[in-house]
């Protein structure tokens, strides 16, 4: 066996019972056009507008791979240390459906183009879990039925018929829904993160099978196992694995045998219940696709993906911390996303040596107004260099870390640049030190009694003092001098 | 129009006759003879008419092909935009084609005259064109018989004269064995040598696109104007198109010729033996050698061969669903009743048997036994050309094992319908180039010589059938006389 | 192996085509005799003979990823049994 299976954590066990949980992800892969035809793959457009010759299935057409959608495959491929398989086979998946115009699925399954690969996932508590990835591989996508526009009929959209997938499988190494949940998060942050996918869950762009079964605590034999079939969120992933894996155990409890089947989600009610109809007895007579020879990846091939391959989200984490010298906390969430982490890397190329500052403003100002306004990073109001100026001006002593706070906040509703708000709003530090000993002068002629104190021995009144200087400059002080300059005054030197 | 392409091609620029006097002259042939043949499914005049209008327009601009102005039909196999494209089958009687196939428009792109489109057993899938939803089409040298199939329509055009050569397409024989029966040439390139863009699927991994006409030299010109890499076919060879008539007057002195004795068992008519063996000897007055070789599995061929292609067309043939284009059944009761009863309605008895033997072969519990198995002796066929290829340069022996049989002879027992396939479909499963050949007469009716090429070599071919053809005049005998 | 009347409506269930119970029979025997045939390659010597799926043993032609096929919804959409408002239409499919 290349990979070793993981042992199940004994927590995860439930009053005897042992999940274990496999997860097939269908990720659509960001192509301009589809796997095998050149109709377009942008979604929303009108019905059955996205379709050319092939997806329509017209007599005579034939299918031409995508050379980008493979070249995202082994990507991936290589992003999980797997086998890029030298030569790997396209099979047809037969089965009759409305929304299948071919009457087959053009799939992988003997020769996928990837197998055998790992990823580490980070628990919610810091654990890190190594899960085993069986295969991944190229298909196309279905269209839509679309239920409920006609009495009595069902309409058929194939804009989305072609598109291509890459279905990733795991082994069934999770061992609970929230172990599942954490690897279906890794795989979306490691698709967004390689570009090949949207990763965008509304749309349909990354959905998830989930494979779940039950045995007794002792056995390391699995149990029969249902399928959950597209489950398009987090939570819902999480909380039907949850509902499946107590079904299943109330039901072996109570004596009943698990049947092999196919169930479907209900988000309303959070329940599975089995999908209806043929799904279950099919037999999908697959075999090799003989309009496509096999597909050959080259060592040249592979070459060409891993130059242009950025570098890994784990990789980047473990840089943060040694060279840059920045927390193991901070560095784990810059890597979250790698839109995250090239806005904090951009922000730290135009300040040199201010890791932490850079940190500290991409994970707290930063993310705390994309939060508010429901925006990704790449849209913030506030690009990367537009901080990297306003954060150049607090290293500068233009501004206080505490003013620039509000420059930012300025600037997040659109008053202008960092120095444009600057100077509108007169925000500039005195750091001149003749207007600054006049400030203190004045602050200490106005409160005797606490000089008085201090002097004799309060020194807790420092503060007291700063305060007032502070607001006397409306907080333009520069902390620093104003601290040593009123230090110096205070001793009535 | 019995003709041959370089007499017409000769003839147009002389200015003797025009595109559209050739075209008006095939029209009334395709219809005089119409009740008789039964070989064209479409005339298309006014198609017809407008291109052989600018082919006399592009000659008159000096076109260099050899083909333009020239009518000629296409198999009904072939999609052509705006025509209806029917495989001989009720499931597309009125389906139009948005899109024309590569074939056609290469063809239409040398000024070619498409004059409509042959009849041939419904989706290729027959020896006989006796499978087809618009009625068996008759062999010209004798109307109680078969053309031979699928590509009979294209083959009994050529033979009466109505139009000088037809493309068609071979998948276990159907250019080859028509042409045979009808005493014209008929060749199958290598596979991935012709574009399958727009041919409709009978067996992906084995259909291939090629010509019928008179003569090998008159293929040529058709080869060369239909081969090529086409980049909507990723099963398109992407390797220069030879030379063929450049090729075609070089000696044969130093060719050897494997005669395979699989080839002249025990089912081959002792006439047509005797027709070919009498061609072997022209060869060897030619200057070419002859070498006894073998061919081990030759017997599997058949059994392979009706494994796998029924596999392929199960799941090609799936999309005929009635929901996209094409038939479908009336007033479905429910999704099921749709596709079973468009299906059960809309295929013949042969297609249907054929995607029954595929869905079974492909089952669960029996896929190994059957496509697996059937894809290993593939392998082991091809294995036997390719070791017989390191000693000689081309494999000889009759195209059929009989002349061509009685209308209604074989329909009732498939086995004996596919037995006629014998010497024909190993070439498929090995996706090598052949040619039939006249090679002479037996109860007066012709007999075909098939000579076989390794891939890609159907210069060595064409070259070789030329030769014969020099010496002989088995290829100019036609129903109405010698021409 | 024998095919008898409910493989064929096994079969034809899979295959999509409407069979009535009398022509089970008749089909059976039909496919029987082509089986038979297929039956002779049983004998094949295959042992460490690689399946042959295809003649070319690589991918001969790849696309660079460009949208290429213009919009013809209306064209292709003409050529259907039924279609209303865009959708190609199919009697009420129950998920």
């Amino acid at each position: 066996m290349s990979t070793a299976s993981r042992i199940p954590p004994p927590e995860s066990q439930l009053s005897g019972w042992q999940p274990v949980i496999g997860l097939e992800i269908h990720a659509q892969l960001s192509t301009q056009s589809k796997l095998f035809s050149g109709a377009s793959t942008a979604y929303g457009a009108e019905p059955n507008t996205h379709t050319g010759l092939v997806d329509i299935a017209l007599p005579g057409t034939l299918p031409v791979p995508n050379r980008a959608a493979l070249d995202k495959a082994i990507r991936f491929g290589l992003a999980i240390g797997a086998r890029i398989a030298p030569h790997s086979v396209f099979a047809r998946k037969n089965y009759f459906y409305p929304d299948l115009p071919k009457g087959y699925q053009i799939s992988q399954y003997e020769l996928p183009v990837v197998a055998d690969g790992t990823l580490a996932v980070r628990l919610d508590d810091g654990r890190v879990i190594e899960v085993a990835i069986e295969r991944a591989h190229l298909e196309e996508d279905a269209g839509k039925s679309l239920h409920e526009e006609f009495h009595g009929a069902t309409g058929i959209d194939l804009n989305r018929a072609g598109t291509p997938l890459l279905e990733i499988v795991s082994k069934p190494v999770l061992y609970s829904a929230a172990e599942a949940v954490a690897y279906m998060r890794a795989v979306h942050t490691l698709v967004r993160w390689l570009g090949v996918c949207d990763g965008n869950m509304q749309e349909g762009s990354f959905r998830c099978d989930a494979n779940v079964s039950v045995r007794p605590a002792a056995s390391d034999k699995l149990g029969t196992r249902t399928e959950i079939k597209n489950v398009n969120s987090f939570r819902f992933v999480e909380k039907a694995i949850e509902y499946e894996i107590e079904r299943q155990i109330r039901a072996l409890e109570n004596g009943e045998k698990i049947v092999q089947e196919t169930r479907l989600y209900d988000p309303t009610r959070h329940q599975t219940r089995p999908m209806r109809g043929k799904e279950n007895a099919n037999d999908y007579r697959y075999f090799p696709d003989p309009d496509l020879p096999p597909l050959a990846v080259t060592a040249d091939d592979i070459a060409a993906v891993k130059a242009a391959m950025p570098e890994l989200p784990e990789a980047r984490r473990v840089r943060y911390i040694d060279a840059l010298g920045l927390p193991e906390i901070d560095a784990t969430q810059l890597c979250a996303d790698r839109a995250t982490a090239d806005y904090f890397e951009a922000v730290l190329a135009a300040l040199p040596g201010e890791a932490k500052l850079a940190a500290n403003w991409t994970l707290g100002e930063v993310s705390a107004a994309l939060n508010d306004a429901a925006l990704t990073i790449d849209a913030s109001r506030v690009p990367a260099s537009a901080l990297a100026q306003l954060l150049t001006r607090v290293r500068e002593g233009v501004i206080s870390g505490k003013i620039a706070k509000d420059v930012f906040a300025a600037m997040w509703t659109g008053e202008g640049s960092a120095d444009e708000v600057i100077e509108k709003r007169g925000l500039k530090q005195i750091s001149d030190s003749g207007a600054l000993a006049a400030a203190i002068d004045a602050v200490l002629a106005e409160y005797p009694t606490q000089l008085a104190d201090f002097r004799g021995g309060n020194e807790k009144l420092l503060q007291f003092f700063v305060g007032q200087v502070m607001k006397r400059t409306r907080g333009q002080a520069n902390p620093q001098q104003l601290n040593a300059l009123l230090r110096e005054k205070l001793k009535g030197e | 129009m019995s003709s041959s392409i370089a007499q017409l091609a000769q003839t147009l620029r002389e200015r003797n006759t025009s595109a559209v006097q050739l075209t008006r002259d095939a029209f009334a042939a395709a219809k005089a003879s119409h009740a008789d043949l039964n070989a064209l499914v479409t005339i298309d005049e006014a198609g017809a008419l407008a291109a052989a209008e600018r082919a006399d327009a592009a000659l008159a601009n000096g076109s260099p092909s050899a083909l333009a102005g020239i009518p000629f039909v296409h198999k009904d196999i072939f999609c052509t935009n705006g025509l209806r494209t029917t495989c001989a089958s009720r499931m597309l009687e009125h389906f139009v084609p948005p899109y024309d196939a590569t074939v056609v428009e290469k063809l239409a792109a040398v000024a070619a005259v498409s004059i409509g489109k042959a009849n041939m057993d419904e989706f290729a899938m027959g020896s006989s064109t006796e499978n087809s939803f618009f009625g068996a089409t008759k062999n010209p040298w004798d109307a109680a018989r078969v053309p031979g199939g699928s590509s009979g329509g294209s083959a009994a055009a050529v033979a009466a004269g109505i139009v000088p050569y037809a493309t068609g397409t071979d998948t276990g024989g159907s250019i080859r064995q028509p042409a045979a029966f009808c005493g014209i040439t008929g060749l199958k390139p290598t596979y991935g040598r012709v574009s399958r863009f727009g041919m409709i699927a009978y067996a992906s991994s084995l259909d291939c696109g090629g010509v019928l006409a008179r003569s090998a030299a008159d293929c040529a010109h058709v080869l060369a104007a239909i081969a090529g890499h086409d980049g909507r076919d990723a099963t398109s060879a992407d390797r220069v198109v030879d030379d063929y008539a450049g090729t075609l007057a070089k000696p044969l002195q130093g060719l050897r010729i494997g005669v395979a004795r699989e080839y002249f068992g025990a089912g081959v008519a002792a006439g047509v033996g005797a027709a070919v063996h009498a061609a072997l000897k022209e060869y060897e007055k030619l200057g070419a050698a002859l070498v006894e070789i073998s061919l081990p599995s030759a017997a599997l061929a058949i059994p392979a061969y009706y494994v796998i292609a029924p596999a392929e067309a199960s799941s090609n043939l799936a999309r005929y669903d009635g929901v996209r284009y094409g038939y479908a059944a009336k007033e479905p009761k429910s999704l099921e009743d749709l596709y079973t009863r468009t299906r059960a309605e809309g295929f013949g008895a042969e297609v249907k048997r054929r995607i029954l033997v595929g869905t079974y072969a492909l089952s669960a519990g029996y896929y190994d036994a059957y496509y697996l198995r059937a894809q290993r002796v593939r392998r082991l066929i091809a294995n036997d050309f390719s070791a017989a290829f390191k000693s000689v340069d081309l494999i000889a022996g009759p195209t059929t094992p009989t002349v061509a049989f009685k209308i209604g002879e074989k329909t009732s027992d498939p086995l004996a319908m596919y037995a006629e396939d014998v010497n024909t479909v190993a070439v498929n499963l090995a996706g090598l180039p052949a040619i039939s050949l006249p090679a002479g007469f037996s109860e007066g009716l012709p007999v075909g010589l098939q000579l076989i090429a390794p891939a890609f070599a159907e210069s060595a071919l064409l070259n070789a059938a030329h030769q014969f053809q020099l010496a002989t005049d088995w290829h100019l005998r036609t129903p109405g006389g010698v021409q | 192996m024998s095919i008898d009347a409910a493989t064929v409506r096994h079969i034809a269930r899979l295959a999509r085509l409407a069979v009535s119970d009398d022509e089970l029979a008749p089909i059976a025997g039909e496919l029987n005799g082509v089986l038979g045939l297929a039956d002779q390659l049983a004998a094949a010597q295959i042992d460490g003979v690689a399946p042959m799926a295809h003649p070319h043993e690589e991918m001969l032609a790849f696309r660079t990823d460009a949208v290429t096929e213009p919009d013809r919804a209306d064209a292709f959409l003409a050529l259907a049994p039924d279609a209303r408002g865009g959708l190609y239409l199919v009697p009420k499919v129950l998920e």
